[in-house]
Order: C-alpha cells, then sequence, then structure tokens
C-alpha cells in the first residue's frame, strides 16, 4: 500500500545555540504515511543513540511490515486496529532494545528517548506518543496541540495544581512521566484521528515548543504554508533566534488529498489473497 | 533549592531551606516555622514544595496571607516574592542555579527514578533538593521521574528581539501606489498566492526577505534574490509580482 502524493513532508533538525551536539533523532517516508520523531536523553551521546534507535527501529520495521499488513483492519484474534497493534509492538520492541543496550554497556546507561510517531493511512492518522515530543495540527485557521504532554507540569495543570500561565514560570520544566528506554515496559499512547486535505501537521521535540510560542508557531505554519520547507527552517531558526537552549528538530506533513484506503471489491479480493 | 527568609522591621530572624515537601507557619509549636505572633494564626499557611517549585496556601488564616501585597488563597511562589503575616515578612528566595551551571551541565540529561532519586538529584543540582522533598515529589506521581534535560535551566526567556524599530514597506508602484503597511508581526508576506510570495521576518539580527513560492524570485535595489534569505536595510527598494516598494525604517 502507497499512499504516493497524497501527504508532502519537509523536516529540519538542528542542535540548537547551546548544546554541541543533536540528540533529537527524526525520520520520514510519505509513500507510507509515516514521520517519527525522538528527542533522547543521557550522559555523554547516550542520547544520541537512543533517540536514533528508536527512529530507525520504528520506521525500518515499520516500512516492511506495512508491506504486509493492512493499517485500516482490525486483528482477527485480539479484536485491535492493525494500526495500533504494528505501533504498539514496534514501540514496545524499541524500548526493549534500548533498555537491553543502556543494561549492557555502562556508557549507555540511563539512556531514553521521547517519541512521537504519526502513521497516515484511510484519510486518518494514528499518533502514538511518549514523554514530551509534541504533535500539533494546523486546520484551516485554528492551530491547536493534538498531543499532551507525559509531563510533571502537564500532570500539575491537569489536576489544577497550576494554570498554563503559571506553567510558563514553573522550574521543574523538561521532567517527562514517560520515556522510552527508561523501564522493561512502557505504554505509548495511542489514538486515531480523522484527517482532512489541506492539515498540516508538526511533529517536533520540547526545543521549539519551549522556545516559540504556539501562537508564532501557528502564525508562522499559516504565513508559510506554502513553502513546507522554508517552514521547518524558519521555526528552527526562531527556536535559535530566542535562545535555542535545547536541539530543536521539526517535521511538517501536510495532506495533499484524500487518501481513503482501496475498500472496493477488487481491492478487498486483493486482500484475501495476500 | 528555594529558602525562606523570615525577618521583622528589616531585621533578618532566620533562613529556612524548604527541604520538605510540606512547611507548614502557624503560631503554635508544631509548625515547622513557628512564628510566636497574636496576628499569626495557630496553623496559619502551608508551602508545598514540589521538585524545583514552591506554592504558598493559606490554611482559612484569621488575619489572611499577604504575597506582594496581594491577599492570596493559593500562589505559586516566584523568586523574591514577599509573604506577609503580621509584622513578620518571609521572603521567597528560589534563585536558578544556572548562573554557577557550567555549559556542560546543559548536555546533560539524568533520569531520576523512585529509588534512586536521591543519588540522581544530588547529581543533578549542586545544591540538590533532600532525597525526602524529592522521593516525595516523585512517589506522588506514581511514575518514573524522567529528569530530561536539565532542571537547572532558566525559565526559558524568550528573547525579545533587538529589533524592536517600527519599519513599514511603502508601495511605490501599482492601484495603491503610496500606501503604508507596518510590519507589525514576525513574519509577513507579500504578493499573490500561486503567483509569487515572500515573505518578511523581523530577527533580533534585523529584517530578512526570503522567497517563499512562484517561478520568478524577489528583486532587491534591481537584483533578484536567491533562495537564502535576503537582510534587508533602510530605502531598499523590493519588486515583487510587478510591484515596488520600498522598506524602511520608521522614526
Amino acid at each position: 500500500m502507497t499512499l504516493s502524493g497524497a501527504l508532502e513532508i519537509a523536516s529540519c533538525t538542528d542542535p540548537g545555540m547551546v548544546r554541541s551536539h543533536n540528540e533529537d533523532s527524526i525520520a520520514s517516508d510519505g509513500d507510507k504515511g509515516l514521520a517519527v520523531l525522538a528527542d533522547g536523553m543521557g550522559g555523554y551521546n547516550a542520547g544520541e543513540v537512543a533517540s536514533g534507535m528508536a527512529t530507525t527501529m520504528i520506521i525500518t520495521e515499520l516500512q516492511q511490515l506495512l508491506e504486509k499488513k493492512v493499517p485500516y483492519e482490525t486483528d482477527a484474534h485480539s479484536g485491535q486496529a492493525i494500526a495500533h497493534q504494528l505501533l504498539r509492538e514496534q514501540i514496545a520492541k524499541a524500548n526493549t532494545s534500548i533498555y537491553q543496550a543502556s543494561q549492557s554497556q555502562p556508557q549507555y546507561a540511563g539512556m531514553g528517548t521521547t517519541l512521537v510517531v504519526a502513521l497516515f493511512y484511510d484519510n486518518k492518522m494514528t499518533v502514538a506518543h511518549i514523554g514530551d515530543s509534541r504533535l500539533y495540527r494546523l486546520r484551516g485557521d485554528q492551530f491547536r496541540q493534538v498531543t499532551r504532554d507525559h509531563s510533571l507540569l502537564q500532570e500539575q495543570i491537569d489536576s489544577g495544581v497550576i494554570t498554563l500561565q503559571q506553567a510558563k514560570q514553573s522550574q521543574n520544566k523538561n521532567l517527562v512521566t514517560r520515556a522510552l528506554g527508561i523501564d522493561p515496559i512502557v505504554e505509548a499512547e495511542i489514538h486515531d484521528y480523522d484527517t482532512q486535505p489541506g492539515d498540516i501537521y508538526l511533529l517536533c521535540s520540547d526545543g521549539l515548543c519551549d522556545m516559540v510560542s504556539d501562537d508564532d508557531i501557528g502564525l508562522a505554519l499559516q504565513t508559510l504554508s506554502s513553502n513546507l520547507k522554508l517552514c521547518a527552517q524558519h521555526l528552527v531558526q526562531t527556536a535559535n533566534d530566542n535562545g535555542g537552549r535545547d536541539n530543536v528538530s521539526v517535521i511538517l506533513v501536510r495532506v495533499l488529498r484524500g487518501y481513503p484506503a482501496p475498500r472496493g471489491m477488487i481491492g478487498r479480493m486483493m486482500g484475501w489473497f495476500r | 533549592m528555594a529558602k525562606l527568609i523570615l525577618s521583622m522591621d528589616a531585621l533578618i530572624l532566620k533562613e529556612i531551606t524548604l527541604s520538605k515537601e510540606r512547611t507548614t507557619i502557624g503560631r503554635k509549636p508544631h509548625n515547622d516555622i513557628q512564628i510566636d505572633n497574636l496576628a499569626v494564626s495557630g496553623e496559619h499557611a502551608v508551602i508545598v514544595t514540589i521538585l524545583q517549585d514552591s506554592f504558598l496556601e493559606d490554611l482559612g488564616s484569621t488575619n489572611g496571607t499577604v504575597v506582594n501585597g496581594q491577599p492570596v488563597k493559593k500562589h505559586f511562589l516566584q523568586n523574591n516574592d514577599i509573604i506577609e503575616l503580621g509584622k513578620y515578612k518571609l521572603k521567597y528566595v528560589n534563585e536558578a542555579p544556572a548562573a554557577q551551571a557550567k555549559a556542560a551541565d546543559f548536555e546533560k540529561t539524568m533520569v531520576l527514578r523512585p529509588g534512586a532519586v536521591k543519588a540522581a538529584a544530588s547529581a543533578a543540582a549542586p545544591a540538590a533538593a533532600p532525597a525526602a522533598a524529592t522521593a516525595g515529589g516523585a512517589k506522588s506521581f506514581g511514575d518514573t521521574v524522567v529528569n530530561h534535560g536539565t532542571t537547572t535551566t532558566p525559565p526559558a526567556a524568550t528573547a525579545k528581539p533587538a529589533t524592536q524599530r517600527n519599519v513599514a514597506l511603502q508601495l511605490l508602484s501599482g492601484p495603491n501606489a503610496g500606501k503604508e503597511l507596518d510590519l507589525t508581526k514576525p513574519l509577513t508576506t507579500l504578493g499573490k498566492p500561486g503567483v509569487q510570495v515572500a515573505v518578511i521576518t523581523r530577527r533580533p539580527q534585523g529584517f530578512f526577505i526570503t522567497h517563499v513560492e512562484g517561478a520568478s524570485f524577489p528583486v532587491v535595489n534591481g537584483k533578484p534574490i536567491d533562495a537564502q534569505a535576503h537582510a534587508l536595510n533602510d530605502h531598499d527598494v523590493i519588486e515583487l509580482a510587478g510591484v515596488k516598494m520600498e522598506f524602511f525604517f520608521k522614526t
């Protein structure tokens, strides 16, 4: 199954102004409808290793699996949507690999990574995320955050301890409550969303949303929507202009046209013979 | 770590480190901070500290709690806040340790797990939060707390662009010749969508014009620019989609 031509993807990643190396890692495949972004953590270069392992493993495995499996169908045994099953399994696999590497190699001890994955199929998108890397959506002039961070701050906001306004002044930034590769088991948060032609999705690391206000990100997406590559570069540049304290990564995905699953008689027959 | 400086009439009486998850303030002796004054209620207020953040809560005191001159029920304490209880003043000091943090510390990313919080916390910050407070904070959130990035980073100061001067474009040709367009937003697009569009961005270094879409590139002072952003100077003439305009700094 291929979505060729349905999605336009542009991305940009940068170490920022303060850090010497980039612990973020990004990967995407427009034909398969995949975008993966990870923000690694852990001493020396272990963060890069963790985020690199996560993106590489997840994208290559999913690329292969999507040749055989149909994401919009449901699994006969578990009753789960295949898309969810694929994402859950591959994230678990990546988690195990990172966890084992960090256990067996002292220089990688304690490494981990946040993750956000978007899988597009059948006019839909399934998003899985862990930690504080985010996915935003621009639809028309509505720009909003789709994922909710797994962070101390978000939990405090949810429980009413602090307001959104106060959260900006908190000293407890960058404390995530979930990460890939830290524990033997991790649960990704997975949700489905409908997509519409013209939608622009933004996957980003906290290096962007900590440095640039949501309003400015939304404005950039709206004004530069006709040149996605420039828009990605502009977002990274704005984060750096504002101080660039952290690595900055963005992936922009624009839905160019509908991409319904082949559900006709022939499509189904083909499905049976696979 | 955050601390409180207790004073009366500008005389410093005591310094209290906020090492516990709950620090109580009141007249009765069982309080962590006892203030023996009739204007202070038996159990007057409490400060809840979660890692680096502290919250002040009034416990229904008779005379109330005032922060920076404002009566509060609940307040998210910020560095240098003054809490007033009767004649007494408590100054809240929570300096972001980033000042002494070296560049290398930025690289240092930490993982905090409930069991190993003590060791990790003392490594994370030179003035480490005692295990009691940190572990309490971590525990109350059940999950593993992963300290990503660095807690020693000060609140990301969204640096205001140095370019605060007002700038505008004046149209020199076309049907709207003579009109002025103030460039107030960080991004302003010019041109006709689908034909030729350029964007002017406001950055700390100045103003830049960049080609966005269309077959032809904008012309600045008679020379077409390339795909790169082009710095704009006072009185530059831009030609775009057949319209000439002048970029200038307003006085």
